[in-house]
């Protein structure tokens, strides 16, 4: 038993052998700061995890071995079950490691916090700390949509920046979850609809990278592939100038097409893009005429538009299910264009039907049905204090 | 069905057959067709042998309707086994896609059919394989452990057995009748949601589930009961066996776990048939809730799994170490600080969701705290090898094998806990290979030490050792060849569900891990052989005493197999290695003053509950209303007129309580003689 369970260790350290050959371990050799520290850090807690668990091991073995049945001069001690001391260092050895590596992930994961702004770009280097280059990020089905805000472009599955600058990624997503992950240069972060992640990170060397989706997303899943090219400042410009120079514009019809699923994209470049089109991602309402979130919510702030927003529903124009041949619709909030528009509906409403219950409608800040046009006068962010006080 | 057209029904086919088409039968794929046919093939075998034999009277009398604990315990374990055939099969077809799909190839699979079968896998694995195999171990021995005739609940046991076979048999369907979810196992919105899975892939996952679910929820209340009302008199609870209170802790988990996992399930399924919006990306859903609250549930569940295995673990080790457990009192309570921890660290799967640094690091330093009390299980179990007499038996090599492997499975899985170390590791391989190492390297090895050490106890034979050898090494180093590769390729940054690859340096790694694969369908190839050699030799591996192992609990005490009442009489407990006690004081077995026995009766409500809940959920499935209202009127029918059922228990009378013991008697004269 103990050879062979010796031959069972020879075996363990196989992949650590070919480890050492080196491979193409983009995760244990990145090329830029944030996942060079991340690196560090796996290895550091597997080091310090070792401290324990080689000798655990050996221990096992050893047991396993010296106190096998046939070894007649080994002690034997039947009812031997208890030692206050090997207790106090069995729960205390592992505390004393959990200790430290409590210590170290506090400070590595508030100092490797995705949102939180670079104050390097690489070890003892904060001096030379450029402004972040901006990168709005979108996951569709089953593509990745960059926009450079900066430069007015956008890009289909190809991404860029210049070496030693940071990059500030704005991430979000169409219709599914996605991960965002390019492991040369930092770690992931989820890509989720009508909610946005924040990445910061820098990249030290040039170079072409792989991204993709770390997050299955569906049918196309595999194929969400990118290229990321680090690149010095004039190739960076460079860069910029070729997209520039390409013939298509990103305009809100091209993207609901872009958005449609598609498998295996190629790179497609857009020297223009509508204005805000990736807020209104954000926030959901790329298709005209439906209601931004963030619309939504500042109204829903104000008290909301009462019975009016139960008929300002319309269906869907396509989604991926009546892509698929099935006939579910879905309904979406329609944006209200006008105040006009909003008092008409209020007063069609009033016209047609009265309410059963002519008690008050009592939630925060509601007011009552049909009373008045009052909730649609909404103007954007008022000050608190004015908040307030058109509420009660 | 996606290149073809959809045909949908109309008018009275709606109503009767709701969305179920002829379409809706893979006939059109070859692969699907071979292997209903084969499946169709062996269970007209199957069906034509029971009724040849006349065998199908006996099922239902002596086992289908049985609220016998150990065959309830031993139908679990049948379950399990059988479908951990299926989430094999889905495992080698993914290993084998994985390793075909480079250079262009799109490998055998596509997607349609890979993202089903990952899915599947997952599914299977945990709730059909994983889940029946340790609540039967739990059923079979914990009675036994604490001195008790059956459970708290007998007939519950064998309603919640049907559930989750209920459960078992609407997956299966999926295979022929429509397809499976595309969404991972844990069935994430948006994805999961009508928009993007208008399919009855997971309708199919949801009342799988949660008709499964009761039954597991059920089973976890009537063990509760049981341990803790129904122990031998002297059996304080510190006087428990290790397995005894790893089997509480576990069905406490149970309890306090799976109504999330019902309720989120129901909130998806409100989500997706009358259009709630709960999980939905615009009108006021959010998908990361769905997350949240499956975690809550799904953290729990792997500590549900393998708590009774670190109750194996004690119990074999100590055993084959002719030694008392080392540290008894701190191995009771590490157990209890894991089930608590277990609820505070359910984030740690989804620290890349943009959680803030400070909620990130307090789930990840939980996470680490777990390790505190499971690396003190595995000293307590290396220092009660300590000064023994190790024999090396089956369950012993088991759990020697999951020693070595488990604490590499342990380091990784706190490596995984640090949050920027999970930010570059997180669903990749290295991820996969980590919860393979521990469910493989702890369920998987454990179930097998059960399974080996417990099986003269069921049947009063031993199993066979070489088989029992060759399964061993087939597991053991087709664990090793199938994961370690997938640890360096999640070094590599690759990420899990891929179906086809652009690097052709990866293929390698893939090739030696369905090269794993290969070794690990020898292995359980080898233990089903193992089952019928040893059946087949029977009579040579026959053990007369009870006690093949010079074992130390109470199990160990009655006969091989133990006769329907366990127990003539109650045994009174002095020493929490209760068996060992009463061995070393030189018990004698009593001879004489037996009274009838009063036990349970039979009943068929079990089966004929869960059939109308499997027909609800195959109704709910394909949207045939009529059939579903049907159903569900008759469960509730059912449970009431069970109400009304008063005659339910028997006594077993006097002569036939004689005769068996008797027969025990004369067997271990005959034993002693020798």
């Amino acid at each position: 038993m103990g050879n062979t369970l010796s031959r069972l260790r020879i075996l363990l350290l196989l992949p650590l052998v070919a480890l050492l050959g080196g491979c193409n371990f983009v995760v244990m050799n990145p090329a830029g700061d944030i996942a060079v520290q991340q690196r560090d850090l796996v290895v550091i807690s597997t080091v310090l995890m070792l401290l324990i668990i080689v000798p655990v091991m050996a221990l096992i073995v050893f047991f396993a071995w010296k106190y096998r049945q046939s070894n007649a001069d080994a002690k034997y001690e039947p009812d031997w079950d208890h030692s206050t001391h090997l207790e106090l260092v069995i729960w205390s050895m592992p505390l004393l490691i959990i200790i430290c590596l409590g210590a170290v992930t506090w400070s590595s994961t508030h100092l490797l916090d995705p949102y939180r702004r670079l104050d390097r770009i690489a070890p003892g280097n904060a001096a030379s700390l450029l402004e972040p280059l901006q990168v709005e990020v979108v996951a569709l089905d089953w593509k990745w949509l960059f926009f450079y805000p900066e430069y007015g472009i956008a890009t289909v599955n190809e991404l860029a920046a210049p070496v030693d600058r940071p990059v500030r990624f704005k991430i979000t997503a169409s219709s599914v979850m996605n991960s965002f992950y390019i492991p040369a240069l930092a770690g992931q972060i989820y890509a989720m609809p009508g909610m946005e992640t924040k990445l910061h990170a820098v990249i030290n060397k040039a170079g072409v990278y792989d991204g993709f989706s770390a997050n299955y997303s569906g049918a196309g899943f595999s194929g969400m592939r990118f290229k990321f090219h680090g690149v010095d400042q004039a190739g960076f410009d460079a860069w910029i100038a070729k997209v520039k120079a390409s013939s298509e514009t990103l305009s809100r019809e091209a993207y609901l097409d872009l958005e449609k699923p598609s498998e295996n994209v190629p790179v497609r470049l857009y020297k223009e893009v509508a204005p805000d089109l990736y807020k209104a991602i954000l926030n959901m309402c790329a298709q005209p005429g439906k209601m931004c979130m963030s619309e939504m919510m500042a109204m829903d702030a104000k008290g909301g538009l009462g019975l009016a927003s139960a008929r300002n529903i319309l269906p869907l124009k396509y989604n991926i299910s009546m892509l698929d041949g099935s006939s579910s619709t879905k309904n979406y909030v329609a944006s209200v264009c006008t105040l006009a528009e909003a008092a008409r509906e209020a007063a069609d409403h009033r016209s047609t039907t009265t309410p059963l219950d002519p008690t008050p409608v009592t939630g925060a800040g509601l007011a009552r049905p049909g009373a008045a046009p009052a909730p649609f006068n909404f103007t954007p962010a008022p000050p608190p204090a004015e908040r307030r006080a058109s509420n009660t | 069905m996606s290149d073809t057209a959809v045909v949908a029904n109309t008018g009275l086919a709606k109503f009767i057959f709701g969305r179920l088409t002829l379409e809706s039968f893979p006939y059109h794929e070859p692969i699907l067709v071979a292997t209903f046919a084969m499946v169709a093939l062996g269970g007209i075998v199957l069906l034509a042998a029971l009724t040849y034999f006349k065998l199908w009277g006996y099922l239902w009398k002596e086992w289908f309707t049985s609220v016998d604990h150990k065959k309830i315990g031993i139908m679990y374990m049948v379950l399990g086994i059988v479908m951990l055939l299926r989430g094999f099969a889905d495992a080698i077809m993914m290993r084998a896609q994985q390793a075909m799909a480079f250079n262009g190839s799109d490998g055998f699979l596509p997607a349609h059919h890979y993202d089903q079968v990952f899915t599947a896998h997952g599914v299977i694995m945990i709730f059909f394989v994983a889940m029946p195999l340790v609540t039967g171990l739990m059923n079979y021995i914990v009675p036994l452990q604490i001195g008790a005739r059956d459970v708290s609940f007998p007939f519950l046991n064998n309603f919640s057995f049907w559930m989750t076979t209920g459960g078992a048999i609407l997956v299966m369907m999926s295979l022929f009748v429509g397809e499976f979810a595309k969404t991972g196992w844990l069935a994430y919105p948006p994805l999961s949601n009508l928009g993007y899975s208008p399919d009855v892939g997971v309708d199919y996952y949801i009342w799988a589930l949660q008709v499964a679910g009761v039954g597991t929820t059920l089973s976890g209340i009537n063990l509760i009961a049981t341990i803790v009302k129904m122990r031998a008199p002297g059996m304080t609870m510190m006087k428990m066996p290790i397995f005894t209170w790893t089997s509480l802790c576990t069905n406490v988990l149970i309890v306090a776990s799976f109504p999330i996992l019902t309720a989120v399930l129901a909130l998806l399924s409100l989500d997706r048939y009358v259009g709630t919006n709960f999980f939905t990306n615009d009108l006021g859903g959010n998908p990361m809730m769905y997350v949240n609250l499956i975690w809550i549930w799904g953290h729990p569940e792997v500590y549900i799994l393998i708590l009774p295995l670190f109750g194996v673990f004690s119990e074999v080790t100590s055993t084959f170490s002719g030694k008392k457990l080392f540290g008894y009192t701190s191995m009771v309570y590490a157990t209890l600080v894991i089930t608590i921890l277990s609820y505070l660290v359910w984030l740690h799967h989804f620290f890349t969701m943009g959680s803030g640094a400070s909620v990130n690091s307090f789930f990840g330093i939980t996470t680490m705290i777990i390790s505190i009390p499971t690396g003190a299980k595995i000293f307590n179990w290396l220092f009660t090898m300590y000064r023994g007499r190790i024999r090396f038996e089956l369950p012993m090599m088991w759990t020697i094998a999951f020693m070595l492997t488990f604490v590499i499975g342990g380091m990784t899985g706190v490596l995984l806990a640090v949050p920027p170390a999970d930010f570059v590791l997180h669903n990749s391989l290295f991820l996969i290979a980590h919860f393979h190492n521990v469910i493989i390297g702890g369920v998987v090895f454990g179930i097998f030490a059960a399974i080996n050490f417990w099986f003269p106890k069921a049947f009063g034979f031993k199993l066979d050792q070489f088989w029992g050898k060759v399964s061993f090494w087939g597991w053991v180093l087709g664990f090793y060849f199938a994961f370690m590769p997938l640890y360096v390729l999640g070094l590599m940054g690759v990420t899990r569900r891929l179906r086809t690859f652009d690097d052709p340096s990866l293929q390698i790694w893939f090739v030696i891990a369905a090269f794993g694969a290969v070794l690990i369908a020898i292995g359980i190839g080898a233990f089903l052989v193992q089952i019928a050699v040893s059946i087949w030799n029977r009579e040579k591996l026959r053990d007369t005493t009870g006690d093949p192992w010079n074992g130390r609990t109470l199990e160990w005490a009655t006969s091989s197999p133990p006769p329907d009442y366990n127990f003539a009489f109650t045994p009174v407990i002095h020493d929490n290695d209760s068996w060992w006690d009463m061995k070393r004081r030189g018990y004698t077995r009593p001879l004489e003053g037996f009274r009838p026995i009063h036990m349970p009766k039979n009943t068929g409500t079990g089966v004929i509950l869960s059939i109308l809940a499997t027909a609800m959920g195959f109704a709910l499935i394909w949207y045939m209303w009529w059939l579903a209202a049907l159903s569900f009127v008759a469960i509730v029918g059912v449970a009431i007129f069970h109400t009304f059922n008063y005659n339910r228990d028997f006594h077993i009378p006097l002569e036939d309580v004689i005769r068996t013991e008797g027969e025990r008697t004369k067997l271990l004269a005959v034993q002693a003689a020798s």
